[in-house]
């Protein structure tokens, strides 16, 4: 099987490449049909292929289970050596399965969601070439491989999301996402020369006997993870220091750093919301599914060298609970649907990192797992609502969806359950998780820090609960706004909006929302947790050998492993948190028609009671705005100064220069034209006009020689026989 | 009266000679020039057949006048030529207005 | 035949340039307009087969190449391949020497390949062209006779030769300010060889008695020779490395060295920018790998650390003063100020995979480069300006196009997939070695390269078609890419993308020369 892998990145390829070629020329002869066809049929055989793979994972025998491909070498110099090889253990088949699944269905729903666009074959190529990219990141036998996937999800994102280019706050969405991306891609790239130097350096130089074999050394994650499966090696590595902090820190600092850009997190989550600009199918597989937890990803598999420096735990359980619950504060205001989920992603993302900070990192990946599940799903029935109010995003104008889009409404339903962890559905079960191990974790450097953590992760699940279900009431509950609809903010082309039905979408999207639906509501119960004693931990059981060198850092506090009343007690709090944000949601929401001076319209006059806090968290503390005047116009005004600098400073000695050769040269000139040319023009001169002067005897008349040569006998004639 | 002489012969050739030499220096008409020339030439044949006749036997002098006689005529021939060219062109022979190569 | 490779590869072009120079010299009044441009149009063919043949005998080269047979002077040559070694001008000991090893084979390959682009991109030049092709065909001989020659006397004549079709190519058919650009790359370049003259003078004259010699393999032998003698009191290798580094960096072209460039390149016709671009910056490199490296290894180890410097400035200075411009086509000369900037941070790594990758950036930038070039080129055509504002929605016009200019920016930003990446991340891990704070700030690159492209990108493609200017300019009746300029482009695109993926295909010919040469030097 392991001479197969290569298959499940190939196919998606070969469907972008194609419609890439000869897409254009198809849509225009034989229609939309040829090109979906293909499109959807690659990511399909990828998935097969992929289940073939964790089949054949799965009967492995042993702790260990790995399945290797060598395609190619495509570096190998000196200590350099990077082979194209991917490499497939248990937490990549996970992630394999949700990528080609989610990414298949997707695709399906794409057929619905895009019909009629005039690139729609570019669309499918984009979303081809995205799963190629995804499929090397998580397949990557090694980092350079990883890279590889780890820059083309993020090309892939920047066409997508710009995939609409006519307008171009959609370009500069794009735009945003891929630079946003490569700040924490210069951080990831430092991280990765540092660890790379730290492996590929003479042990020696630090007083120390373990020398590694410099000669053929790969950066591939296995031969990592045994190095770091050994002590001494550890120890080596931690006394190694970069600018005097030890590259155990910095090395996990910085990739995190790329982390943090690629998954969304404080403070370079900017961009995820502006993604949103994007074709809806993208904000599902991309945005929200897979390529954002990239990061998670490369954490979980870099778990070894995460776990050795309780600091940098310290800032990522930090970071994911502060973006967690940062995130959630905006998206309870906003009223974009696709916003509000936009935000929803950088929180949920948060509560990964809370996860994998805590060292948890197979409770990070089953919330990868049951997140891509539920935001694709909830993703895909806002495009399928927007769909049904003709690209209306404004959640003020909808409501009443409940009848007239039942398919949508009922999974749409599950999923906001599934989110706001009402027990018994799949985000329960992750979410739950990740806070116990938040609140029980030991590997902390400040001992207080879990319960900050965990206070933060509680009240964000609060806001999740609420924002969740003011989304669905406000959607799908009461009567229809849309004659409220402003014509200025109608997107759409026909003039008689408003009049249009508002009907169920499409069996291609209603049937991959149910397949989801059914994913989100039941993939929980492959990681329940030990207390219920109803199933084993499938999914735990399964990564264990991933993350087991790590297993020896990572502890949960003293008293804590068996004690089953805290976990009880804590599962209750946030089972009661739940709740209250659905009631207060259902209280605020339910059928409220949004009438700005109705009595009973809460939300109203709260919102004009702290109209302050309201406003800063509607603009999302202003952050894009302050990123701008601080970040963006001072880089562009160093930019123009540099210009300045070469243009005049630089070119300007230059022509300076020039100008001080050429004065010097006027003057040179001067003195070759005046003295030393003037003597030589002087005796010209003078010969020139004596030279008139004698000329002027040359008469050419015969007559004046003749007299000449007389007068000359004569005087010879007079000299010598008169004279003398 | 001592018998005619070496110097004689002598002083009539130089005066021919002069007045050949006065009239191509004065005279404007190529054609008159011509005739000067003539004197000139034919002043100092005298001097060749009277050196050839005072000295002993030789014939050299007369040799050479006949060959300044027919040179001169050849030359009389292409000078001829040449004024009448240049009187068909020019309408006049005027020695001194033919400048028009020294422009 | 196969022992003449080279020499048939340099001079078949010399002399088809000088018949074709010649044939313009005698045939202008004879001809009727009409034949005139018959013949013109057999000329365009005429150079396309001879840059054609020449890149035939370069893949040839290419291929006699055997990399195993590294740099190694007690061998023959010096294990120089495919050497030809004649007298000269024996009284100054001057030979014609010529040869090849993993270092020049690769920079003949982009030479044919971006000549023969070249001529291509050179097909609707309508002013003069028989003198155009001469001077083109001229330029492209020198070009290969800088790379193979071995002797020192024989690489100033090519490096000289090829300065002056250089020089009227930009200023005859160059843009509205063309001769300001022309004399100043003329005058910049030809400061610069005169330093070099001088050091090969000194070079020369500073050999023990009895063993005068141009040839620079031989000058490696006395490496230990120079380094012991001093000159004015200086220590001379030390001098004269300064001296010949000049002359090679102002072709890099190296900060604060650089204002030609972007005049030479905005001025210069498409073609000519692509030649410029694509191979001749290379020369600088090359010149200091092939001299600089060989004859002064200790001195080379003293500047290792400000070459790296230098190459820090143009990498980082580069990409921000990229950022600010307006015209596109000096954006993109910027931006090859800031590549060219990881050739020098490769080169003073010294490591293998540093040294590697540089080499790999000289390639990768010429054939990302050259497609830039080409693409600038191609709406300029069209659109007769160049100024980024002032488009806007070309994508919807000109889909093909944005599709290879897509292509050719993210190769250009060094997206993993193309060549620049691979180049870029050997510099950069071989670097890192020996010169950590340098390759954090070179590394602040991504994002300001990504900065400049994409932002470039957005306003030139992206966003709706401005109708103002559209008017102006009359984008509406804009054609995509003709055939011609896809068979240019697709090529270059398909390298970088062979390269991106598996760019084994080329540094398995140079590893075993760099290697070589980076163990001399440290040694």
């Amino acid at each position: 099987m392991a001479k197969y892998l290569f298959l499940i990145p190939l196919f998606p390829l070969i469907g972008a490449v194609f419609n890439a070629l000869f897409g254009y020329s198809i849509h225009k002869k034989k229609g939309e049909k040829p090109i979906h066809w293909l499109a959807i049929l690659m990511p399909v055989a990828s998935f097969v292929v992929a289940v073939m793979v964790f089949v054949n994972l799965a009967s492995q025998s042993g702790e260990h289970k790995l399945l290797t491909n060598h395609l190619f070498e495509m570096v190998n110099i000196e200590f350099v050596k990077i082979n194209m090889a991917f490499a497939v253990d248990q937490l990549s088949a996970v992630m394999i399965l949700i990528v080609t699944g989610v990414g298949s269905l997707i695709h399906i729903y794409a057929v619905g969601y895009m019909h009629g666009d005039e690139s729609y074959w570019r669309f499918f190529s984009y979303l081809n070439i995205f799963l190629f990219a995804m499929l090397l990141l998580v397949m990557g036998d090694n980092l350079i491989v990883m890279f590889f996937g780890w820059e083309g999800v993020g090309f892939a994102s920047y066409a997508l999301i710009g995939f609409w280019y006519k307008d171009v706050n959609n370009a500069s969405a794009g735009m945003k996402a891929f630079i946003v991306n490569r700040i924490g891609d210069f951080g990831f790239l430092v991280g990765f020369f540092l660890l790379f130097w730290g492996l590929s350096g003479a042990w020696t130089e630090v007083g120390h006997h373990y020398v590694m074999g410099e000669e053929h050394f790969t950066i591939t994650f296995t031969e990592l993870h045994k190095l770091f499966a050994n002590e001494e090696f550890v120890n080596a590595f931690k006394a190694k220091t970069f600018m005097g902090v030890s590259l155990a820190t910095l090395v996990p600092l910085l990739l995190f750093v790329g982390a943090t850009g690629k998954s969304a997190q404080i403070p370079l989550y900017v961009w995820l919301p502006d993604a949103m600009a994007g074709p809806t199918p993208v904000s599902a597989l991309i945005h929200a599914a897979t390529m954002v937890t990239s990061g998670v990803y490369m954490i979980s598999r870099l778990n070894f060298l995460f776990s050795i420096s309780p600091w940098v735990m310290v800032v990522i359980t930090g970071i994911g609970a502060l973006t967690a619950l940062f995130a959630a504060s905006i998206a309870l205001v906003q009223r974009d649907i696709k916003k509000v989920l936009a935000y929803s992603t950088v929180s949920q993302l948060g509560y990964m990192f809370i996860a994998v900070g805590t060292g948890a990192y197979w409770a990070g990946i089953f919330h990868v797992m049951t997140h891509a599940f539920f935001k694709a799903l909830l993703f895909m029935g806002a495009g399928s609502v927007i769909m049904g109010m003709h690209h209306e995003q404004d959640m003020f104008y909808m409501g009443g969806l409940r009848k007239k889009m039942p398919k949508t409404h009922m999974t749409m339903l599950l999923a906001t359950i599934s989110i706001a962890g009402l027990p018994g559905l799949a985000g329960f079960f992750s979410k739950d998780e990740i806070l116990w191990k938040a609140f029980a974790t030991e590997n902390q450097a400040i001992s207080w820090w879990p319960y900050l953590v965990w206070g933060m992760g509680a009240l964000a699940a609060l806001f999740t609960s609420f924002y969740m279900f003011r989304l669905y009431f406000m959607t799908f509950s009461g009567e229809n706004r849309a004659d409220r609809i402003p014509v200025t903010t109608h997107h759409g082309d026909d003039e008689h909006h408003g009049h249009h039905e508002i009907k169920e979408s499409p069996s291609s999207v209603t049937i991959p929302l149910m397949i989801l639906a059914f994913l989100a509501t039941f993939a929980g119960y492959i990681g329940m947790p030990h207390l219920f004693h109803a199933l084993p931990n499938y999914l735990e059981h399964w990564l264990e050998p991933v993350f087991e060198t790590s297993t020896e850092h990572i502890h949960l506090r003293h008293g804590l492993e068996h004690s089953l009343g805290l976990e009880w007690g804590l599962m209750t709090v946030s089972i009661v948190l739940a709740f209250v944000g659905f009631f207060v949601a259902k209280r605020f929401y339910n059928n409220n028609p949004l009438i700005e001076d109705d009595p009973n319209n809460i939300p109203a006059k709260l919102k004009k009671k702290f109209a302050m806090f309201h406003e800063i968290l509607f603009q999302k503390y202003f952050v894009d705005e302050l990123y701008f005047f601080f970040v963006v116009n001072n880089l562009l005004r160093l930019n123009n100064l540099l210009s300045w600098f070469d243009g005049k400073i630089i070119d300007g000695i230059v022509n300076n220069v020039a100008l001080v050769v050429k004065i010097f040269t006027f003057f040179a000139g001067a003195i070759d034209k005046y003295i030393v040319d003037g003597m030589v023009k002087g005796v010209g001169n003078i010969v020139f006009t004596l030279n008139r002067r004698v000329a002027a005897l040359q008469t050419g008349r015969i007559q004046t020689y003749v007299i000449g040569m007389s007068a000359g006998l004569v005087l010879i004639i007079i000299i010598r026989y008169i004279l003398l | 009266m001592s018998a005619i002489g070496l110097n004689h012969f002598l002083i009539l050739a130089t005066t021919l000679f002069g007045l050949g030499i006065f009239i191509i220096s004065t005279r404007k008409n190529v054609i008159a020039i011509l005739m000067g020339i003539e004197l000139v030439l034919n002043s100092a044949n005298i001097n060749f057949v009277a050196f050839s006749r005072y000295s002993n036997g030789n014939i050299d002098g007369h040799i050479f006048s006949i060959f300044v006689i027919i040179l001169a005529a050849a030359e009389t021939v292409v000078g001829m030529a040449i004024v009448l060219m240049l009187f068909r062109r020019y309408k006049h022979v005027n020695a001194t207005d033919l400048d028009n190569l020294k422009q | 035949m196969s022992s003449y490779i080279l020499s048939l590869m340099t001079f078949i072009p010399l002399f088809a340039g000088i018949i074709i120079a010649s044939l313009a010299i005698f045939s202008k009044k004879k001809e009727s307009e009409e034949e005139q441009d018959s013949l013109d149009g057999l000329i365009k063919w005429i150079a396309l087969g001879v840059t054609l043949i020449s890149f035939g005998f370069a893949i040839w080269a290419y291929f006699k190449y055997d990399p195993t047979k590294v740099f190694d002077l007690n061998a023959k040559n010096a294990n120089m391949q495919l050497t030809e070694h004649y007298y000269w001008i024996r009284s100054f000991h001057i030979t014609y020497y010529v040869g090849i090893d993993g270092l020049s084979v690769l920079m003949l390959l982009l030479t044919g390949f971006v000549s023969v682009v070249g001529v291509l991109a050179s097909w609707n030049i309508k002013k003069k062209v028989k003198g155009y092709y001469a001077l083109y065909l001229i330029l492209i001989a020198a070009m290969y006779g800088v790379f193979i020659a071995l002797d020192f006397f024989l690489f100033y004549v090519f490096w000289e030769l090829m300065l002056l079709p250089m020089y009227f190519l930009i200023g005859i058919w160059g843009g509205p300010r063309k001769e300001y650009a022309a004399i100043k790359f003329f005058i910049y370049t030809l400061i610069g060889s005169l330093f070099m003259l001088l050091a090969i003078i000194a070079l020369y004259y500073n050999l023990p008695a009895g063993q005068h010699t141009f040839n620079i393999i031989d000058m490696i032998k006395h490496a230990d020779h120079y380094a012991s003698i001093k000159i004015l009191g200086l220590p001379f290798d030390k001098v004269v490395w300064l001296a010949l580094f000049f002359g090679f960096a102002v072709k890099i072209p190296m900060f604060p060295f650089h204002t030609w460039l972007p005049d030479a390149h905005v001025q210069a016709p498409t073609p000519i920018s692509i030649i410029l671009a694509g191979v001749l910056l290379k020369m600088g490199t090359y010149g200091i790998l092939r001299v600089n490296y060989t004859i002064f290894p200790h001195a080379t180890m003293w500047a290792a650390t400000g070459i790296a410097v230098f190459g820090v400035i143009n990498i980082v200075y580069g990409a921000m003063v990229a950022m600010a411009q307006r015209d596109l086509k000096k954006m993109i000369a910027y931006s090859s100020v800031s590549h060219m900037g990881y050739v020098m941070l490769g080169m003073a790594g010294m490591t293998a995979a540093a040294m590697n990758g540089a080499v790999l950036q000289m390639f990768s930038h010429g054939i990302i480069t050259a497609m830039l070039f080409m693409l600038v080129g191609v709406i300029y055509e069209r659109a007769h300006h160049r100024v980024i504002d002032n488009f806007g929605g070309i994508a919807q016009l000109m889909p093909i196009y944005a599709a290879f200019a897509g292509i050719a920016w993210f190769a250009a930003l060094g997206l993993p997939g193309f060549s620049g990446f691979i180049a870029e991340a050997l510099v950069f891990l071989g670097s890192f070695k020996n010169l950590q704070p340098y390759v954090i700030i070179a590394a602040l690159s991504v994002i300001l390269t990504a900065g400049y492209m994409l932002w470039s990108y957005q306003r030139v493609f992206f966003g709706p078609i401005k109708e103002d200017m559209a008017a102006k300019y009359h984008y509406r009746s804009f054609k995509d890419l003709s055939i011609r300029e896809l068979i240019i482009l697709a090529p270059l695109a398909i390298t970088a993308i062979i390269v991106g993926f598996y760019p084994k295909i080329v540094l398995s010919m140079m590893d075993g020369t760099l290697s070589a040469l980076v163990n001399y030097v440290t040694k």
